[in-house]
């Protein structure tokens, strides 16, 4: 089995002097998809930010084979990994097609850029009609897809995800998750995925963890969470 | 009617010099939420290294070119240095290390080119071009102040440092998630905003002379047209500025006399903040939550 892209041990990570996250391990495949679920403020943010270096953290990450958990988050994301933070992060005075531009910011290959906006725009075509829209005009579904479109300009080897189904209508959901599973097959990104849906969630990923109050309560195939009735029941309410 | 007119355009020379250093409050203000009080100072500073330039028989050009590249480099220097340690220091400290600052440029410029005023020259003396309007060296000072304003609207507008550098302002954290340096941006911004001040000093020192307060006044002024315009909106710092120095020059020429001309600067600032505290063109952005 070759290395994963993702690997993080003993993670405890926190803000101001107090722990939220206490000793938690999981990986990410290349080329996978990992879901990490939980109850609300269980730790899923957080996890995610510790991940991305923008909080305290200790303990082991590695990404592609390198030590992070020790680096810049800009040093992190120049790595390949991108993230698409809870509530949107969408620079609000830019105009729409600018935004797409701060993602690919780090990138020289001007003809790449161009092209990976066109992909954008294929995968969003709400986006291409609204791009030299200021980005807070956005309804919360357009800002979600600005979010994710984003974070993929930068050709991220792995894309993070915190709630991309927060507040939108089935339909779009339906979409998003469709985008993340061809980019996902098609550009073998790596997706980490934290979700308040979990049915969903375990549908797309091969692996799932879930936490509770800061810990790996378990973790395993996706499938076996899916079909574990107890599971189900006592976390993940359906 | 001809003096009227003469008003009116001299006020625009002035009122391009108080453009521009407005500019560089709004552009510190947009990245840090602070006024930096010592801009003034900053640019008279590095008047005084033009003049030294000048002085050791540099030609004005040169001089110019490297006054603004030093300037930008100083600027950069002091974000790093000063202000980079009370980056998340409560207001108040802050204000305390811009005023430190201020007092520290103007005591260290008094000590080392003393208090005695100096004149400036202005690279803008060629003959034949006087018309009944505007000095040689007002016309010079309204092709810079443009040239320098269409120079920063081309940097913002269509480089990629531009960009990150107005992500970086609004919104640091999703700059860093971008891959942005976002301090790095912070650093920048004090060097143009550095450079900036520095051609406003060579442009102004000319007509008000060179002395360590020559700037006093000058801030007034500009702090007047970055209120005026909306002190987190580039645009509105422009137009404030060459309105401004318009109603400067009239006001001095037929309302309050040369002498009171400062008040008009105090009562716009103070009418400004109570009737209309966002200015002119201060913006509110819709955004969703
Ligand atoms: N900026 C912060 N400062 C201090 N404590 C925080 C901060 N953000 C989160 N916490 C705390 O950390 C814990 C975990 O929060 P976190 O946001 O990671 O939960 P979550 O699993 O993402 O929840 P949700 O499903 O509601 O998004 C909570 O107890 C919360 O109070
Ligand atoms: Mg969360």
């Amino acid at each position: 089995m070759t290395a994963p892209l993702l690997e993080v041990e003993s993670l405890d990570a926190g803000y101001g002097p107090t722990d939220v996250l206490h000793g938690v391990s999981f990986t990410v495949g290349e080329g996978g998809i990992t879901t990490v679920l939980g109850a609300n403020g269980a730790g899923k943010t957080t996890l995610l930010r510790a991940v991305c270096g923008l909080i305290r953290r200790r303990g082991r990450v590695r990404f592609g084979g390198a030590a992070i958990e020790s680096k810049a988050t800009e040093d992190i994301v120049r790595l390949g990994l991108a993230h698409v933070p809870d509530g949107r992060g969408t620079f609000v005075q830019l105009s729409a097609e600018e935004n797409l531009r701060v993602g690919a910011i780090t990138r020289r290959d001007r003809k790449g850029v161009a092209a990976d906006m066109e992909r954008m725009y294929g995968y969003f075509p709400r986006l291409r009609e609204r791009r030299h829209q200021q980005a807070g005009t956005l309804s919360g579904g357009e800002q979600q897809m600005l979010a994710i479109a984003r974070a993929l300009m930068l050709r991220p080897r792995l894309l993070v995800l915190d709630e991309p189904s927060f507040g939108l209508a089935p339909l779009i959901v339906r979409d998003i998750f469709a985008i993340m599973r061809t980019v996902n097959r098609e550009e073998r990104v790596g997706i980490l995925l934290v979700e308040q849906n979990a049915k969903l969630a375990l549908e797309l990923a091969d692996t799932a963890y879930l936490l509770e109050t800061g810990r790996v309560v378990t973790g395993g195939p996706a499938a076996q969470l899916r079909d574990d009735e107890t599971i189900r029941r006592a976390y993940l309410g359906y | 009617m001809e003096a009227f007119l003469h008003q009116i355009l001299s006020g625009l020379a002035t009122g391009g010099i108080y453009a521009a250093i407005a500019l560089s409050l709004v552009m510190i203000y947009q990245a840090t939420h602070h006024i930096n009080f010592a801009q003034g100072e900053m640019a008279m500073f590095s008047t005084y290294l033009a003049w030294m330039m000048i002085d050791a028989g540099l030609p004005y050009w040169v001089a110019f070119a490297g006054t603004v590249a030093l300037s930008f480099v100083l600027g950069v220097l002091i974000e790093r240095i000063v202000i980079r340690p009370v980056e998340h220091a409560p207001v108040l400290s802050v204000v305390i290390v811009f005023i430190a600052l201020l007092v520290i440029l103007n005591s260290l410029a008094g000590w080392i080119f003393s208090y005695t005023i100096k004149t400036f020259p202005s690279p803008f003396t060629w003959e034949g071009s006087q018309n009944g309007y505007l000095s040689p060296h007002e016309l010079g000072t309204i092709g810079v102040t443009l040239l320098v304003l269409a120079a920063l609207f081309l940097f913002f507008r269509f480089t990629s440092l531009g960009l990150a550098m107005r992500a970086a302002a609004q919104n640091p954290v999703s700059s860093r998630l971008a891959g942005i340096r976002v301090g790095w941006m912070l650093a920048l911004g004090w060097g143009l905003a550095a450079a900036i001040g520095a051609i406003a000093g060579m442009m102004i020192a000319p007509v008000v002379y060179l002395d360590p307060n020559m700037m006093a006044g000058v801030m007034l002024y500009a702090f007047a047209a970055a209120l005026l315009g909306g002190i987190d909106n580039p645009l509105g710092a422009v137009v404030g500025g060459f309105v401004v120095g318009v109603v400067e020059n009239l006001a001095g020429a037929y309302v309050v006399g040369t002498e009171l001309k400062l008040t008009v600067a105090l009562a716009l600032i103070i009418g400004v903040l109570v009737f209309r505290p966002t200015g002119l063109f201060g913006r509110r952005y819709v955004t969703r939550v």
